[in-house]
């Protein structure tokens, strides 16, 4: 179980790095936006790993079903070139490479000093529905209302933003 | 499973997004890196749920995704009127503010 648990982890991981570089690297805009569904989708097959199947669910429909529509209309409604297109990248875009790295070299040194070998509990249960619901409509209950404030701000302030006048 | 596979994959998954923000021109491809450096932290959140055995990860995770849903809508809004007065996305072209 637990082998299969880390050989799954493995091929799915490897997918989405392969997938997160070919998201800032392809020179075609939909076959970013396509290798970005690669990736929103492993990371749903990880929080399934992670017994957090509400947030599986809730990642695949709002993700790769409401933003994937949306980043697909905006390469439309903007005319980028279907094909490809070589100018796509910054002038000054290998400075990324050394900032990247500087990043995840500070965050391997942190992580590897905290949690080293440290294992994840093994008789985790799957983290239910009710559960979430008992925290969003509880202790959290004020973030949420602001969220739905964040929402209806943001749904006026789009059409506002994209309407002819 | 440990902890670190899950934190190391979401830092790899960040530093992709970082360069992605650095290295891109089109506001579209900016604003899909920008949703990789969301994802990564998402996974930071549900991992360290589980490690904790606590499901306020969860629920920030969904707060999360709806803060990034309501990013992406205004954000490409906002691409969508920078094309209508200039007919071009590209971020290099946005230079007014400069002194």
């Amino acid at each position: 179980m637990l082998v299969a648990q880390n050989i799954g982890f493995a091929i799915i991981a490897t997918l989405m790095i392969v997938g997160a570089l070919r998201v800032v690297t392809t020179s075609n805009v939909v076959h970013a936006a396509l290798w970005l569904v690669v990736v929103l989708a492993g990371v749903a097959a990880q929080y399934l790993l992670l017994a957090a199947e509400f947030v599986a669910v809730t990642q695949v429909l709002v993700y790769i079903g409401a933003v994937m529509v949306l980043f697909l209309f905006g390469t439309m409604l903007t005319r980028s070139r279907i094909g490809r297109q070589d100018d796509l990248n910054n002038s000054y875009w290998k400075l990324g490479i050394p900032v990247a790295l500087v990043v995840f070299a500070a965050m391997a040194l942190a992580l590897a000093n905290s949690f080293g070998t440290e294992k994840m509990p093994n008789d985790a249960a799957v983290v239910s529905t009710q559960q979430v619901s008992d925290q969003i409509f509880g202790p959290y209950l004020l973030p949420f209302w602001a969220l739905s404030f964040v929402l209806l701000a943001a749904v006026i302030g789009a059409i506002v933003l994209a309407r002819k006048d | 499973m440990l902890v670190n596979q899950f934190l190391f994959l979401a830092a790899i998954l960040f530093c992709i997004g970082v360069y992605g923000v650095v290295a891109r021109k089109n506001a579209v491809l900016v604003l899909m890196s920008i949703e990789l450096i969301l994802n990564a932290v998402n996974l930071n959140l549900v991992a360290f749920s589980l490690r904790n055995g606590s499901v306020d990860g969860h629920t920030f995770a969904l707060y999360v995704i709806a803060v990034a849903a309501a990013e992406v809508g205004v954000g490409l809004g906002l691409v969508l009127l920078v094309y209508r007065n200039r007919r071009s996305i590209s971020l290099d072209d946005l230079s007014e503010m400069k002194g």
